[in-house]
């Protein structure tokens, strides 16, 4: 449901069905909505047919990288006799994204509900849910809910009489975007700086507290619940085409469109039709001029491209970028690409962990480059030096915030060159004022 | 940051912040994992709790209940920023500025807070010491630009007309 919105016609709800219903963020709300019936029936079921049955339906990773969930399940050792860690990640920071926040606000046991399933899953006892410290407002309804999911026996030391424990503990974090990255998060809960481990050895090998380790998104978690009681076929026939993208995905639609919200669509629909017609489309006498589909982190697409794509990973690589968390920034023509490019170049410079210097000093210089042709003090060469920096950042770092603040610059100049000829060539005053 | 304020707040001397049902609070988490370093978030956040930024003494105490050094928690502390590591104003005002919300207005809902609260500029706090107000980075609500956090609370939507009737409500 296309939340603050009432329900679209063309959305197909399945996470999102009890946005805005109160009653469906309490235990018993949740229960008469058939909540932890999923639980239980995982509960019965082998951790193997778990698995399986997640990498039937097709699930792939929510957060941004796509990954096929059962498999990353997989991954995990079995008769290790260490203990595993499920981590939950709703260090949701990515800008343009603001769904697993809503996931959070208005259901939060479906997301206890997934977390208990993935933990039973994987043989981890203990989960920790990583929220961003800025989500109080989740924060707070996250931790009534684990509260009354202890009362009620759906968490503890023997899950609804099965004798499985399973404990969720709540890790606050304290402003810092890089502890979205999974190495960084588990540095942070451990008690450390966020700064991104070198992989290998990957999380399932070594992770939380050196521990064999899974980490999904907020989203992906949730999804879980559905897909166990309906079942992998009905997931996987969720799709409008394309088989390696199934199910349904919340896309997060701000910036210059009339509806912006939370909108759930199957996979492989119209891109066209998110903007123009769930999302509301333009302000009057307004045309679209471009959009950041993936959350930042991704190439910027021009409004043809956008127009002619498919919501899905691989319908957006086709057009020019990626799916990524599915965070649409939209522009009108009023938007001053080079001023939004800069602002999201200044975004990542502030949060680079400055551990690699590619990323330290390229989103740095990279960020006072396209401040300096917004003062109108830009030279022609300055175009080549973006894209020279852009490329040394890209691929060569422990971590991909280096990258992903490449992608926006490299595709901006590309696809808008007009807009940089503009304060190049002095034809446009400059956005941002000299000082001193 | 003013002097005055910074002054105010370094005057008093230092009470520890881990006693009573502070202690207890801290001393509930450590069951919780299997390290006591993996407290060192949660309790800076107690500290801060407590005084409304973390003072160096605040670092000392963290770390001596949980077998750190003050340099080690420091480190860490430096890394995040939503720890105040110097006194800030009664009520601290967070205003998102990445793109999604700029395309929205964010700057004039900025300007706004700026001019009614009386801080003239990002990071600094109010003469009368009620409020400090920073710009930070996205906040994750950018379907409902533009989002404002003041204290604990969370307000959506916040355009530049709405910003007089949100602040009365922290005297």
């Amino acid at each position: 449901m296309g939340y603050p919105h009432p329900s679209h016609p063309k959305e197909t709800v399945v996470l999102s069905k009890y946005f805005g219903d109160a009653e469906a963020r309490t235990y018993p709300g949740w229960v008469k909505r058939g909540g932890y019936e999923a639980l239980k029936k995982a509960l019965g079921m082998t951790p193997d047919a778990i698995i399986e049955e997640l990498k039937a339906s097709g699930l792939r990773g929510r957060g941004g990288a796509g990954f096929p969930t059962g498999l990353k399940w997989s991954f995990m050792p079995k008769g290790d006799g260490k203990p595993h860690y499920l981590v939950c990640n709703a260090d949701e920071s990515e800008p343009g994204t603001f769904k697993d926040r809503e996931i959070m606000r208005w259901t939060p046991h479906q997301l206890i509900e997934g977390c208990a399933i993935a933990a039973y899953a994987i043989g981890a006892e203990t989960c920790y849910i990583y929220i961003r410290g800025e989500f109080t407002e989740p924060w707070k309804v996250m931790s009534r809910a684990v509260d009354d999911a202890y009362a009620n026996g759906a968490l503890g030391g023997n899950v609804f009489g099965s004798g499985k424990r399973i404990d969720m503990v709540l890790h606050r974090g304290a402003g810092a975007y890089i502890c979205g990255e999974e190495t960084a998060m588990m540095n942070s809960i451990e008690g450390r700086r966020g700064n991104p481990r070198i992989k290998p050895p990957f999380p399932a090998q070594a992770g939380l507290f050196g521990m064999p380790t899974t980490i999904n998104n907020v989203e992906t978690l949730a999804a879980t619940s559905p897909i166990l009681l309906r079942g992998a076929a009905w997931y996987k026939g969720l799709c409008l085409g394309n088989p390696k993208s199934t199910g349904t995905k919340l896309f997060s639609v701000c910036g210059h469109v009339m509806k912006p919200g939370n909108y759930e669509i199957t996979m492989g629909f119209p891109m066209n039709d998110l903007i123009h017609d769930l999302a509301g489309g333009m302000r009057p006498g307004r045309r679209l001029k471009a959009v950041i589909p993936g959350g930042s982190s991704v190439p910027i697409m021009t409004a043809a491209e956008a127009e002619a794509s498919l919501c899905d990973y691989e319908g957006i690589i086709e057009k020019g970028s990626m799916l990524g968390s599915a965070g649409f920034i939209v522009m009108d023509d009023s938007a001053d690409i080079v001023y939004e490019i800069y602002r999201l170049a200044k975004f990542y410079a502030h949060e680079s962990c400055a551990q690699c210097t590619q990323c330290r000093e390229g989103t740095a210089w990279t960020t006072k480059i396209l401040e300096r042709i917004l003062k109108g003090q830009g030279k022609r060469e300055d175009l080549d030096l973006l894209l020279d920096l852009s490329d040394k950042m890209t691929g060569r770092t422990i971590c991909v915030l280096s990258d992903s603040c490449a992608a926006p610059i490299v595709s901006g100049i590309k696809k808008f060159p007009e807009e940089f000829d503009a304060y190049l060539s002095r034809a446009k005053a400059p956005a941002l004022a000299t000082v001193g | 940051m003013s002097a005055a304020t910074h002054g105010s707040h370094a005057e008093a001397p230092y009470q520890p912040v881990f006693v009573g049902a502070s202690r207890e609070k801290l001393e509930a988490l450590f069951p919780k994992y299997p390290t006591k370093q993996a407290v060192l978030l949660p309790a800076l956040w107690i500290v801060q709790e407590g005084r409304g930024w973390i003072p160096p003494e605040g670092i000392a105490e963290v770390a001596a209940v949980l077998g750190l050094t003050p340099a080690y928690v420091r480190g860490v502390a430096t890394f995040y920023t939503m720890y105040h590591l110097h006194p800030v104003g009664r009520h601290f005002i967070q205003v998102c500025g990445t793109s999604p919300c700029h395309l929205c207005g964010s700057d004039d809902v900025l300007h706004a807070i700026l001019k009614e609260t009386g801080c003239g500029e990002l990071g600094a706090t109010s003469p009368d010491g009620r409020f400090t107000v920073t710009e930070v980075e996205c906040l994750g609500a950018c379907g409902f630009a533009t989002p404002v956090i003041i204290d604990d609370d969370f307000h959506d939507s916040v355009t530049p007309e709405r910003v007089p009737g949100i602040l009365a409500r922290y005297p």
